[in-house]
Parts: C-alpha cells; structure tokens; sequence
C-alpha cells in the first residue's frame, strides 16, 4: 500500500480550516514567522536533518517497537491489541522527538537559551534534557501546584542542570505554565527559544511539532503491514495537547478505513464538569496562541481542567486535532480517571508494562474497543510514555502509601 | 465622528498630548470602576483604556495580572463591564477604548458584541492577542458601526508590519515601548525614539506609547515623542493598594492629574 500525503495543512497562515492560526501580541509576530522560516529551511537542509535522525537513532533509540500484546488482548477476549513503545524512548516518553528537533533548530538559530513549559514535568525533563545535550542554559516553567506534586521530576530536571520556576498565578499548573513562559518570550524573545512542547499553540508550533512527532506513525504504519500483514483497524492514542496521537494519526489519516481515535481525560465524568476533555467538553476559542477546542465558561473565561493525569491535565487540545475533529477523520472518547488507573494495573500486571497515566487512558479504551471486536481486528495503540513517574498517583488511587 | 479622533483632532491644535489611564474593570469593584473612570475624565484623562478581564492575560505583567484574578473574583464579566460603560456614558463624555483578550469577544460573538459596544458607548476596542492577519472578522463587525479597532505596533515589528498595523489601525496606534510585558519600569528603552520616528515616517494618525510608563517625568519624556501616553499598571498599583481606602477615587484623580501637567501645552 501506498502513502500518499495527507492535505497541506497547514496553510501559509498556520490555519487548519477555522483552527489554529497565530493569536499573540504583536510583538511575538515578527519572532514566529522567523522561527517557521528558520524550521522549513532546516526541513530542507540535508545536513540538518541527516544529524535530527542520527540522534533519534542514537540517543533517543528509534525505531521503538510495536508489540504484540498477547494476554492483554486475550484479558479483553476480542481485537488484538498492538502497543507502539514510545514509552521505550529516552526520557521515558515520546517527548524526546520533538526537544531533539527543537532542540537542533534552537542551536542552528544562534539563540542562546532555551525555555520550556511543562506540567507533570515529562516535557521539563525532555527540554532539559535536550539542553544538556546541545549545551544551552534552560528555564523551565511549572505550576507551583504541580512542583509540590512532581518532585522527582523537579529534582530531574535540576539534576540536568535546568532551573525550574515555580508560577503562582492563575491555577498554578500547566496553563499557568505555558502563560509564563510566553511572557518570558515576549521578554526575551531576541535571545531565546521557546520549546512549546505539544502540538498546540501559535503557528508553527502546532506544525512544527506535529512534524517531529510523526516519526511515530510511520514507523508504527511499516511495523503494522509488516507484523499484522494489513493494516489495523483502529488507532488509538491519548490526547492532552495532542502531540503524540497526531504524531501517531497523521500516517494513517489518508487510509480512509482506519478508524482514528483520540482519548481525552474524562477526570471524574464529563457530567461532573472535572475533567480535561476539550473537544467532548469544550467549546471553541482561543487560548495560548491558537484557535481550537477549550474549557471555558459562557464569559469566555478559561476553565481548570482535571485530570488523574498531570500530562493531559490542560484546557486546550491542539488545531489539527480540532480540525479532524469537525472533519469527521478523528472521533474522541474520554476515559475517566478510574478508568485510566485500572488500565494501569491490567497492562503492568499481565504484560509487565508500567504504562504513563496518560498513555493509560488511550489503553482503557482500546480493552473497551476490543471487547466489542471479533479476534480477526486489529487496534494499534500509542503507548505514548512509562509510568514509572506515576506510582505515587496510582498509590495513592488505589489507597496504597509508598512510605 | 468617533470620540477618539475628537480627542486628537482637538489635542493637535492645541499642542497638549493625550493622557490614556487603564483601569481593569471591576477591580476593587465595577461600581468604583466607574466611579475611577468619571474621576480621571475631571482630572485630565483624555482616553480610557478599560480592561475586561480575563483568565489568561499573557501579555500582561503581575500587577495587572493580580486586578484581573480580583476583579474575575468579584463577578466582572463582559456583559457587566459593557453595563459599566453605558453608566459612565450618562455621565461623562470621555473616550473609552475597551482592552480585551481576544477569547472573552469570541464567547459573546463578534456580531453582539460589536452591537453591544456601540450601544453601551465604547468608542474603540483593542485585543493584544489579535494581530492583523487574525483581526478581519471582528475589524469587519466594527468599522461599519464606527467603533475603532486600535492596533498594537511592538520593538520586534518589522518595517512591513508596521505599514500593515499603521494602514490597518483606527483611532491611533499603540505603540508598545519595550519587549515585554505590562509593568512598571525604572528606565525607558532607548530604541522608543528610533522606533517613533519610523513609524512617523509611515503614518500620520496619533501614536500613543504604552507599557512601562508609570511616573510623570516618564510621560514627560515621551510625551516629546508621541501624541498619547498610556499608563497602565501604575494606576492599577495604586487602585489595588488604596483598595480598602476611602479615598482611592481621589488619589487616583491625583495621580492622573499629576500625569497629565506634563502634557499639557507640549
């Protein structure tokens, strides 16, 4: 079969249909339309893209496998059920794609320091990482909530060499975070990078890091024809910002017959208002630089989102996805947190994987999906991260204690 | 005619510059906003910038950040600050420019919204998160109706971009002074004087200079350059320090009268 390229989207603008586009002060203009030149002539740069896959090979590991999850599949007595191990890149998540791209296109435009947002800290880590890795000073911006509750990665993070800055405006988490480090931008855009770290803000960004995350898909598409002989009859992956399942989507978003499936954090229940489900639960607007789905109330005030789940424990979902969405190409279901905690402990105590709380929420959907399957289907889930970073979340879910 | 270009028709011939203080609306309250706003008209405010809180203000610093979380916790919402305007409207005559982020417009929808205004007595609207490219359909809902979109202009905008914004923008341009946020600063940029001149070059529509002014020596200064000088967190300082006090309406008029001797007979 084929590959054929899915639309241009986005266009010139940054918009996919009505999503998407660039709402920032004015003074972030001039500095984004430079970063999306500075991008597309290093998409075109041989060198530069010969040395982002060398280090996606070398250092972050790829290819990741895709695997066969025998008795989970036998657990949910229906479609087979194969996982794309993300969870298996450095850093412990598919993260690492999108710092090291970034990371490579920072140093290639001379800037000088980099920083990032991040709420249960995997994209802190990632981005400090990175900076550890091209040797520039890095910020990192954290809900002040989520430091108290992330310490292992703040402690991470610092061990990179990274400084962490608590923000404790607004609801002190992700949000917040990403806020603050816009206003950093605008402070210091001349020297700095931003490395945004979902598909989501204002363009490029939701292109840009997209396009470093498709890895994802293309590998799992090859891996697919050539495990399962065909290809598979779902895809299914979580979705926060979103940058892991458009990362894993966008290959099969021309295979008209593979059903696409984001999974939002159902928090408690949608009809409980706690939860982080954008597009089941949201409305259209803008938030942090683009149009898309969000939280927010009749005032246009944006709401808190909820979610067991730090990672996907934001308001807002990124453009494409919203694009898609109204499409009719991607479906969303939300999965509750209860839900996400027993699929936690289904995929570690049969198969002996720890998934991400996040990456949980996309298997939990997949055991429903399965079950209403005959054995000859096939879904692909994105096992977007490990959860070894959750266990004191899941502890405490499950009424245990560590100490 | 709109408000906004009286006020500058009128300040050119007689040399003065134009004072634009900016009040978050219903911060302490949107009664003594209103109250603030009819004070600083008397007390030589030629404009008012009125800002409509909001949840995620990213182009401002904390001091405005601070009066929009207490003025979101004290029930402000759109609506309510367009009921604020057409109180003051009974009262005073002053131009009034709405300050919004651009998400709280789109939940009204552009079309009530741009009604709204107009009938509330809002003479112009400007939305820091809402650059030209974006800025069609809601410039499309209020220009027949004659209410102004004002842009921003910025340090980092391009000579392109200033021609876009300077073409584009109604009433007058906003120029932002500094790469930054809102807030108070000890010094202004040196580059403010460069940055005008070009942009006097482009256009002939009043320029007034905000973020980062807060004394009258600094309005003073750049008063030499512009035609307006907005001050905005300053005034928001002072709003949430007197609070409590039973005479922030009066020191505010204070302040704001202060600003203004400067500017007065450029």
């Amino acid at each position: 079969m084929k590959r054929r390229r899915p639309s241009g989207l986005p266009d010139a603008r940054g918009h996919f249909g009505r999503f998407g586009g660039r709402f920032v002060p004015e003074t972030l203009m001039a500095p984004l339309i430079e970063l999306e030149s500075a991008y597309l002539a290093a998409k075109r740069d041989p060198k530069w893209t010969r040395r982002l896959r060398e280090l996606s090979t070398t250092y972050a590991g790829r290819p990741t496998p895709l695997y066969f999850a025998e008795r989970l599949t036998e657990h949910a007595g229906g479609a087979r059920i194969y996982l794309k191990r993300e969870d298996l890149c450095h850093t412990g998540a598919h993260k690492v794609n999108n710092v090291l791209g970034q990371g490579l296109l920072a140093t290639r435009m001379g800037k000088k320091r980099i920083i990032a947002e991040t709420g249960a800290g995997q994209h802190g880590v990632a981005t400090a990482t990175a900076a550890a890795l091209f040797g520039l000073p890095c910020d990192v911006y954290m809900g002040a909530e989520d430091v108290e509750r992330q310490k292992p990665n703040v402690f991470r993070m610092k061990l990179l060499g990274a400084r962490v800055i608590p923000v404790d405006s607004g609801s002190r988490t992700l949000k917040d975070a990403v806020n603050e480090a816009l206003r950093d931008w605008v402070t210091n855009v001349r020297t700095t990078y931003y490395c945004l770290g979902s598909a989501m803000g204002p363009h490029p960004y939701p292109m840009m890091v997209r396009d470093f995350q498709t890895v994802i898909g293309r590998e799992a598409r090859s891996q697919a024809l050539r495990t399962i002989g065909r290809l598979p009859d779902a895809v299914v992956a979580c979705v926060g910002g979103g940058s892991n399942a458009i990362g894993l989507f966008h290959a099969f978003i021309a295979d008209r017959r593979v059903r696409l499936i984001g999974v939002e954090p159902g928090g408690r229940g949608l009809a409980t208002g706690r939860h982080g489900a954008s597009i089941s639960g949201g409305a259209v607007g803008v938030l942090h630089g683009s149009m898309s789905y969000l939280l927010q109330n009749d005032d246009g005030q944006v709401t808190e989102a909820h979610s067991i789940s730090a990672g996907l424990d934001y308001p807002g979902v990124g453009p494409e996805h919203a694009y898609y969405y109204d499409a009719g190409r991607f479906t969303f279901e939300p999965i509750t947190d209860e839900e996400a905690v027993e699929a936690f402990s289904s995929l570690t105590r049969l198969e002996g994987l720890m998934p991400a709380l996040e990456s949980a929420h996309a298997v939990a959907y997949a055991l429903r999906l399965a079950k209403t399957l005959p054995r000859t289907k096939s879904l692909l889930v994105g096992l977007s991260g490990r959860g070894d970073k959750d266990v004191h979340v899941v502890a405490k879910a499950l009424g245990m204690t560590l100490e | 005619m709109n408000r906004i270009d009286d006020v500058f028709t009128r300040l050119r011939t007689t040399g003065e510059r134009a004072l634009g203080p900016y009040f978050t609306a219903g911060d302490p309250s949107l009664d003594v906003t209103r109250r603030l706003v009819i004070e600083a008209a008397r007390r030589g405010a030629d404009l008012i910038e009125l800002g409509v809180p909001f949840s995620d203000p990213i182009a401002d610093g904390p001091v405005i950040q601070r009066a929009a979380a207490r003025a979101l916790a004290n029930g402000a919402t759109l609506v309510r600050v367009l009921e604020t305007v057409a109180a003051i409207r009974r009262e005073a005559s002053v131009p009034i420019a709405l300050m919004t982020y651009y998400n709280p417009v789109l939940a009204f929808g552009l079309e009530p919204f741009a009604e709204a205004a107009i009938k509330a007595g809002v003479d112009g609207v400007i939305v820091p998160d809402l650059p030209p490219e974006e800025a069609d359909p809601l410039a499309e809902e209020l220009h027949p109706r004659g209410l102004s979109l004002i842009y921003m202009v910025a340090p980092t905008s391009t000579p392109a971009r200033m021609r876009t914004i300077a073409r584009r923008s109604r009433g007058f341009l906003y120029v932002v002074s500094l790469t930054g946020v809102t807030g108070e600063r000890q010094e202004l940029p040196r580059e403010l004087a460069d940055q005008m001149r070009e942009l006097r070059a482009l256009t002939t529509k009043p320029l007034c200079v905000g973020f980062g002014i807060s004394r009258p020596d600094q309005a003073a200064q750049v008063a030499r350059l512009a035609d307006g000088v907005i001050v905005g967190s300053a005034i928001v300082r002072l709003c949430e320090e007197r609070a409590t006090s039973s005479s922030l309406v009066e020191d505010v008029g204070d302040f704001i009268a202060d600003l203004k001797k400067p500017l007065r007979n450029g």
